[in-house]
């Protein structure tokens, strides 16, 4: 196992490296910077999905809403970038408390059915509120100047600044989890009834759980808003939520890492193959869903760790799929 | 306010409404011996509408003969999806089967989007069902008030079979325990298939009763199909009689929402949806 733990460690370092070097390598910062908005997005929601086990199908409206809370306060009221982004998280902290509690009133795919509508909700107020430019959404966002020092308009000190919060939020996502906290959750992810009798107030957890999750899902609408200088409705609509389940269902739920591969690997297809196959990368995402849930419902990097873990202790019972 | 805006707001409300009510039907039958929440529901309502159009556009099938035709062929694709696909996830978490038709879904409006483009298509009314009837309280278009009955119909039937007939009792009884259905000697796994493709004609055929009075896009069961999935939850989906209640009711809530206050017409059943989650979380016909 401390073996494991070393090779982790070396990845982890060497991936860090890469993402410090990738924008010096040639790869274009904003690209980097959207998939690591999205990484962020795909972590916050595994929180929520790969710990809490609740299938939540609204996460574009906190991250959508959040970007507009953010664009709105930077173009109509000049305000700084720290204070607009945290206004962004504070707000979808908000309105996650506002739809978790609605929402863990009900279990599974009615909790799914539930946040789908909400998420609808906000969709609708965003087209029709006279805040978020309607169907042309917000244009023409400055970055402006973090805390008077740093000039966001460059695209490596944006790229190195969007860099450190994701790692940040990487690192408090894993202390959630490995806290008391995160047992309890994941107590209440296996067995509900048992995590009652033994005395938790599960709807407590639950809660605090979906908001956690839709705060960093915030950070990372408001963030993704500054980088690309827009927010649009296609922030806030359902096919967004949709996007980010596949990002943590193929990456691996439950997986730290498996969030930032799926994003990585459906970001990436997004931008190059829709040069390719133009119009088809809708229904292309559609077929992947399709051959994610027969075939490999760990996912990427869930497949790998199982394999791992059966090659390290070889017998008939390997470890449990997520049911 | 006039009284025949109001009331012509209220019939489409009830268009609407008979369209919520035969997908949460569906929906509802699925669920019940599947345990699958399909979210493909919208995007067999859509095939429905494009089966009907493009049948009429190349083929010249009529109206009355799509009516027929497109739930019988969008049925038997749902026999071949769940035997090739949703059969491999039963006995897991009911979120896989929601995920998978959700995949589905993306496939489908996907495809419809690339070959026919975003703008949509109308189908023109049927000769014998154009006009309206002068009430003189109002005019009520006569292709409406088909819909409205037609839908009635269809959904009292479906109640009807599925509570008063020996095919119902025996779908009923898959529902509390297959198992056991099957050592009597019932084929479970064809009245399941069957099931899911009598459930999905029943969005089809949604579909052609709304292509004349909607537009038909590749995206106009999405939009459909989180509303009645929002009906459900405000139904509770353990009962067929109040699916198809809540339903028309919710439709006609929308309608009026629309004279009072048109702003709100999208939200409103979204709104009622969190209500009812606050007074009533199992649903108001529903069982935890």
């Amino acid at each position: 196992m401390n073996s494991a733990l070393r090779v982790a460690r070396i990845c982890y370092g060497l991936l860090g490296l890469l993402a410090v070097a990738l924008p010096w390598l040639g790869v274009y910062p904003v690209f980097l910077m959207k998939l690591l908005c999205f990484a962020m997005f795909a972590c916050a929601y595994n929180l929520l999905l790969g710990y809490g086990r609740m299938l939540s199908f609204g996460h574009a409206a906190f991250f959508g809403f959040a970007a507009y809370v953010t664009s709105w306060l930077v173009t109509a009221h000049g305000a700084g970038p720290a204070g607009a982004v945290l206004s962004g998280v504070a707000v979808a902290g908000l309105l996650g408390a506002l739809f978790g509690g609605l929402a863990i009133r009900r279990r599974g795919i009615y909790f799914a059915m539930i946040t789908l509508a909400l998420g609808q909700l906000v969709y609708f107020v965003c087209l029709e509120a006279p805040f978020t430019g309607g169907e042309n959404g917000l244009q023409g966002v400055p970055r402006g100047t973090l805390l008077g020092v740093l000039p966001l308009r460059s695209d490596m000190v944006m790229y190195y600044l969007v860099l450190t919060l994701f790692v940040a939020v990487f690192l408090f996502i894993r202390r959630v989890v490995h806290s008391p906290f995160g047992h309890v959750l994941r107590a209440i992810r296996e067995n509900e009834a048992r995590a009652i009798s033994l005395g938790y107030d599960i709807n407590r957890y639950k809660l605090l759980a979906f908001v956690l999750s839709a705060a960093l899902t915030g950070l990372a609408g408001s963030l993704n808003a500054l980088v690309l200088g827009f927010a649009t409705l296609s922030d806030v609509q359902q096919s967004t939520s949709g996007e980010v389940i596949l990002m943590t269902l193929l990456g691996g739920t439950g997986t730290f890492f498996g969030p930032v591969v799926g994003a990585a690997l459906v970001i990436t297809l997004q931008e190059y193959l829709s040069d390719v196959v133009g119009g088809w990368v809708s229904a292309i995402i559609g077929v992947i869903f399709v051959a994610c849930v027969l075939s490999f419902r760990r996912g990427i990097v869930g497949e790998i760790e199982a394999l791992r873990l059966r090659r390290a202790h070889p017998g008939p019972a390997g470890p449990a799929e997520p049911a | 306010m006039p009284v025949p805006v109001l009331l012509g707001q209220l019939t489409l409300g009830l268009v609407n409404g008979s369209f919520y009510a035969l997908l949460s039907l569906g929906l509802a039958v699925i669920f019940g011996l599947m345990g699958v929440v399909n979210f493909a529901h919208g995007a067999f309502y859509t095939l429905g509408a494009f089966a009907a159009l493009l049948g009429l556009q190349y083929l010249g099938i009529n109206y009355w003969v799509a009516l027929l035709l497109a739930p019988l062929a969008v049925g038997l694709l749902g026999v071949l999806v769940e035997r090739l696909l949703l059969r491999h996830l039963y006995g897991l978490d009911p979120l896989y089967g929601l995920l998978l038709t959700f995949g589905l879904a993306l496939i489908v409006e996907g495809s419809l989007h690339q070959v026919f483009g975003a703008s949509g298509q109308s189908y023109p009314v049927p000769e014998s069902l154009a006009g309206a009837l002068n009430l003189h309280f109002m005019f009520l278009p006569l292709y409406r008030a088909w819909v409205i009955l037609a839908s009635l119909v269809i959904c009292f039937s479906t109640w009807f079979v599925i509570e008063r007939t020996r095919l119902g009792a025996t779908l009923r009884a898959a529902t509390e325990n297959a198992p056991l259905l099957q050592a009597f000697g019932v084929n479970v796994p064809l009245l399941v298939a069957a099931t899911y493709g009598g459930g999905v004609a029943l969005a089809a055929l949604a579909g052609v009763l709304a292509s004349p009075v909607v537009l038909v896009n590749s995206h106009m069961g999405t939009e459909l199909v989180i509303v009645v999935f929002a009906v459900v939850v405000i139904g509770g989906m353990g009962s067929i009689l109040g699916s198809i209640v809540s339903g028309l009711v919710l439709g006609l809530v929308e309608g009026f929402t629309k004279v009072i206050y048109p702003e709100a017409s999208n939200i409103v059943v979204f709104v009622i949806m969190a209500l009812v989650l606050i007074l009533r979380p199992a649903g108001l016909f529903g069982r935890e």
